[in-house]
């Protein structure tokens, strides 16, 4: 498989009062077409840093972010990035937020209104077309700023904690449905997480990182065949996996607090 | 411990502290959830309707039974007659006319440049911060101070009476439109430059939209800020409008004449506020939010 999305030896450093804080060490990431990567990792080990690198919102200090063997350090608007907060715009409706990427990109309004009529409806915002945000629910706002993501129409998406807000329940629903978009659109997805099981559940590949500097401390593949049934979650060979996630991420905290102490 | 506590309590008469407390106990005072009743809106109406012509009447006989001075105070049945002839003899519909022709253009002319000026920071930072002291001192001077330059510089017509109202609107509403700037949601803008969008998107989709509310929360304000504005202007030098009618009825000892400006000016006022009111509420409504 070719690599959708590359990073090639990428750092950065931000400069502080006290001198030179290194958020990222230098960090080679490749993820192959259409993948489903999650990345783990505690607070602040630079999760959002390279999101935001990937993005073009962030000149990196070295190093390059590959897109289709081209360059594409510090240009906007190639990849699909979703946030934590759902950010959608109070004064639109959820059907005039859904297009709002490719309103950006130049499409008339009603061609980008009728691409994306028929998906909000087939992927559960029917009915929901023309309220406002304001009307809906935290897991129906997450699926409409998601939709929003998908229309723009890029290969690669980033999703940084989509689910972060939501209580369990509806975060079980999300994924599933995130899942069947990720199985109907063959998007290639970067998927930042705090959760471990989350991250297991919906992967191919899942990388551990650590913090000070921010780093990739270790990249496994989860093997169990895709689409997966949720009780897949109690198989032995995902709980190992679950392990030995936790094991690196107590390491990688016990490392934190010795740095500290 | 839970032994302990456990004995505790089943021997209360040991504990010598809780005795005041269960005197205390016994003489507490037991009381209700104040409540209060909503009279009823037309009682409401029938009072205030009261208290004014109330009001009327004592100033009425005050004057007439020597209370009061009737020639500095004048009173309600001259003040009647007066009212009559103003509109049947005088220029009032032409004084009403222009006073609301000045406070008009005036609070037009400074809430759109005023909330473009405010809208314009977000488009530089350096710019915003050069601009910002000027703003500020702009704000804090009393720009009334400067009517009667303002007089010399444009003239005792109309366009003197429209400078002095821009000038009282312009700052607050490029201030709160500023602060409608400010609290854009970085993450917000993020997103829109994720997407592939110019700073011209950013600004029309996002900037301007999100600053609206801000921008006609001022409205009410503007509107009698642009009235002072005009009428400290008639006060000044001016032909015609209600601001001059007052101040030559005072100079003539026509009090009657003062309190039916007075009266006339505040029908405005409130028609101005209340209209304003009216378009805010439909620009809220077409916003939806």
């Amino acid at each position: 498989m070719a690599a959708k999305l590359r990073l090639d030896q990428v750092s950065m450093a931000f400069k502080t009062p006290s001198g030179s804080f290194q958020a990222l060490a230098p960090i080679t990431l490749t993820v192959s077409s259409g993948r489903f990567v999650s990345l783990i990792g505690p607070s602040g080990c630079g999760k959002s840093t390279i999101f935001n690198i990937i993005a073009g919102l962030l000149q990196p200090s070295r190093g390059r972010v590959l897109i289709d063997g081209t360059d594409a350090t510090g240009t906007i608007g190639r990849v699909g990035y979703m946030l934590q907060k759902d950010l959608l715009l109070p004064w639109r409706t959820v059907l005039d937020n859904v297009v709002l990427g490719m309103e950006i990109q130049g499409m008339p309004l009603r061609v980008a209104r009728d691409r994306a009529l028929p998906l909000l409806r087939r992927y559960g915002l029917s009915g929901f077309e023309y309220l406002h945000p304001s009307a809906l629910s935290g897991g129906m706002r997450q699926r409409a700023a998601l939709l929003r993501t998908l229309l723009f129409d890029t290969d690669v998406i980033l999703l940084d904690e989509p689910f972060g807000a939501l209580d369990a329940q509806t975060k079980l629903q999300m994924q599933e449905w995130l899942l069947g978009l990720w199985a109907d659109f063959g998007k290639t997805v970067v998927f930042v997480t705090h959760d471990i099981e989350e991250a297991i559940y919906l992967s191919d590949e899942v990388h551990v990182m650590a913090t000070r500097p921010g780093r990739i401390i270790d990249s496994f593949e989860v093997t169990i065949p895709q689409p997966r049934q949720r009780s897949a979650t109690l198989a032995p060979e995902f709980i190992a996996i679950k392990e030995r996630c936790m094991h690196l991420l107590s390491m990688a905290h016990k490392a934190a607090l010795g740095e500290a102490a | 411990m839970t032994a302990q506590e456990t004995s505790r309590a089943a021997a209360p008469l040991d504990l010598g502290p809780a005795a005041p407390l269960q005197a205390a106990r016994a003489t507490r005072t037991i009381r209700r959830l104040p409540v209060q009743r909503d009279w009823p809106f037309w009682l409401i109406v029938a009072i205030q309707i009261g208290i004014l012509l109330g009001g009327i009447a004592l100033w009425e006989v005050a004057a007439d039974y020597g209370w009061i001075d009737g020639f500095f105070w004048s009173k309600p049945s001259a003040v009647y007659v007066t009212l009559i002839k103003f509109f049947t003899e005088g220029e009032a519909w032409t004084d009403i006319g222009f006073t609301f022709r000045s406070t008009l253009f005036g609070f037009l002319l400074g809430t759109a440049s005023g909330s473009l000026l405010g809208l314009s920071f977000w488009w530089s930072r350096n710019y915003a911060a050069i601009v910002q002291p000027y703003m500020i001192c702009f704000h804090s001077l009393p720009k009334l101070a400067l009517a009667p330059l303002v007089i010399l510089v444009f003239g005792i017509g109309l366009a003197s009476k429209v400078a002095i109202a821009t000038a009282l609107t312009i700052i607050v509403s490029a201030l709160t439109a500023y602060a409608g700037v400010k609290a854009l949601d970085p993450d917000q803008e993020r997103l829109f430059y994720s997407l592939g969008a110019s700073r011209t998107q950013v600004f029309c989709k996002l900037v301007v939209p999100f600053c609206l509310p801000w921008i006609i929360s001022v409205l009410r304000v503007n509107i009698g800020l642009a009235l002072t504005g005009a009428i400290v202007g008639e006060f000044i030098a001016a032909q015609h409008g209600l601001g001059r009618a007052i101040l030559y009825a005072g100079s003539t000892y026509d009090i009657a004449l003062v309190w039916v400006v007075a009266l006339v000016l505040s029908t405005l006022a409130v028609a101005m506020y209340g209209a304003v009111s009216w378009l805010e509420r439909m620009l809220r409504r077409g916003m939806k939010q």
